[in-house]
């Protein structure tokens, strides 16, 4: 089986690797990279993140990688964001008013409510609404969060899990999908996430 | 004082492993590893008995031995895919930062974070609160002015400072989690401080793990019960071949705590 190429944007910030070495580890030819001819020669393209959405989206652009990422969201291949990135695909976030986010979905990422600890780091079962390539075989799958704010309960949600009410865990809309969970440290039902993606990107690449 | 959640967080069981030089230091009893020292294997065994998470505590003293702890956090991200935690030696946001692109997704700090509090701050705002780790090594002092007090260097000096308000203090400079150990449980597998436990979890809206005294399974259930700790460290109880973490799973579920399944 081919192993595609599978740009994983470093923007400098924190751990990143193991989102590449997990990809590397379900059959993806990964690579920690800003290199932008490259991104652009990709099969699939991941926006990884740890950290706050301020210093982040900052970082992303100081990289030079915000256009490089809205472009291949919008030239149709796979795409996913992870935690942070899945935040920076939004207009904005309540953590940094006034911080303009990438964009690519609609809406603002908001702090979670105040009857439940923040930030939720723990582990926590996914609730699929709409089954989907990219979620085969995670309904009811336990996945590892740390996040403090969230992505707006809006049609794009694809996935949620429960604190204190139901919490955005998967979005998509087209070819872009992005997890709030970290997929690269979910154990098995995360690598399952990443073997699926690596899947689309894959046919994508033949396709292509 | 922050406001207590009302929310419960599903409990998380954390294995700690003792590295010296890139080694396990406390013995290891698992027969059929190919090399009991390796931290690697050892936290990947971890990760598939169910482990939510894994502390590796490094103690190597020698700076020039530095280089295997990276070594040691780069061969964990690619073995190993459950988060993982090293604390020791983290001076500077520079030594987090190394630690961190190798692979880490949480450094804790101790005795520099006492002896220069906003090293909480500068990690918290570089990388995210989410791997800032503050780790409180605390001890009752028996009828003093407060009731626990802190300790740096493993446990042994005293800092004549109150280890509850310093709690609030690094949860306010940006901490994400704290790592409370009794120095007076540790190592004695009598259970954790649960007065302390309650105390620091009471003041705080970070996750707390407790950590220090674990001796049964039982012992887990009390520090999430009537601790109210996030999360529970261990050492021995899973080292030795005891318990299993699947096994300490099954005995939290069936004491009523929401919990991850050691098969999920």
């Amino acid at each position: 089986m081919t192993r595609p190429l599978i740009a994983v944007l470093d923007y400098g910030i924190g751990n990143l690797r193991s989102a590449q070495k997990s990809l590397e580890r379900m059959g993806a030819d990964a690579r920690l990279t800003a290199d932008t001819g490259l991104i652009a020669d990709s099969a699939g393209v991941v926006l990884p993140g740890v950290g706050a959405f301020g210093p982040c989206m900052a970082a992303l652009c100081d990289t030079g990688l915000d256009e490089p990422a809205r472009a291949a969201a919008a030239d149709g291949r796979p795409f996913l964001g992870i935690c942070i990135g899945l935040q920076l695909l939004y207009e904005g976030s309540e953590e940094a008013p006034g911080v303009a986010g990438l964009g690519i979905l609609p809406g603002t990422v908001r702090l979670l409510p105040g009857n439940v600890k923040r930030p939720q780091m723990q582990w926590n079962r996914l609730e699929v609404l709409t089954p989907s390539p990219l979620l085969d075989g995670l309904d009811d799958a336990w996945v590892y969060f740390v996040h403090s704010y969230a992505a707006p309960m809006d049609d794009s949600v694809v996935a949620t899990c429960d604190y204190g009410g139901p919490v955005a865990a998967v979005v998509a809309d087209g070819n872009v999908a992005a997890t709030q969970f970290h997929p690269e440290k979910s154990a098995r039902p995360g690598l399952r996430l990443l073997e699926n993606f690596v899947n689309q990107a894959r046919v994508a690449a033949v396709g292509a | 004082m922050s406001t207590p959640a009302t929310v419960p967080s599903n409990a998380r069981i954390i294995p700690c492993l003792d590295v010296d030089a890139g080694r396990v230091v406390k013995g290891v009893n698992f027969v059929d590893l190919t090399d009991a020292g390796d931290p690697v294997e050892l936290a990947s065994r971890y990760d598939q008995q169910g482990a939510d998470e894994v502390v590796f505590l490094d103690i190597t003293a020698s700076s020039d031995q530095r280089d295997t702890t990276l070594e040691l956090v780069h061969r964990t991200a690619e073995e190993v895919f459950i988060p993982f935690t090293i604390g020791g030696g983290i001076r500077t946001v520079d030594d987090a930062r190394r630690l961190l692109r190798a692979g880490a997704d949480k450094v804790s700090v101790n005795t520099a974070a006492v002896n220069r509090p906003e090293l909480v701050a500068e990690i918290a705002d570089e990388f995210g609160s989410q791997c800032a780790v503050a780790s409180l090594d605390a001890r009752r002092t028996n009828g003093g002015s407060f009731p626990f007090e802190i300790f740096t260097h493993g446990g042994r000096t005293p800092t004549g400072i109150d280890a509850i308000e310093f709690a609030i203090k690094v949860t306010e400079l940006g901490a994400g989690e704290i790592l409370l150990t009794s120095m007076d449980r540790d190592g004695t597998r009598d259970g954790f401080d649960i007065e302390l436990t309650r105390a620091v979890v009471e003041v705080t809206n970070v996750p707390v793990i407790a950590s220090g005294g674990v001796g049964t399974l039982d012992h887990l259930v009390e520090g999430v019960i009537e601790g109210k700790a996030d999360a529970v460290l261990a050492a021995s109880i899973f080292h030795f071949g005891e318990h299993t973490v699947a096994e300490a799973k099954e005995h939290m579920a069936a004491a009523g705590i929401p919990i991850r399944p050691a098969d999920a």
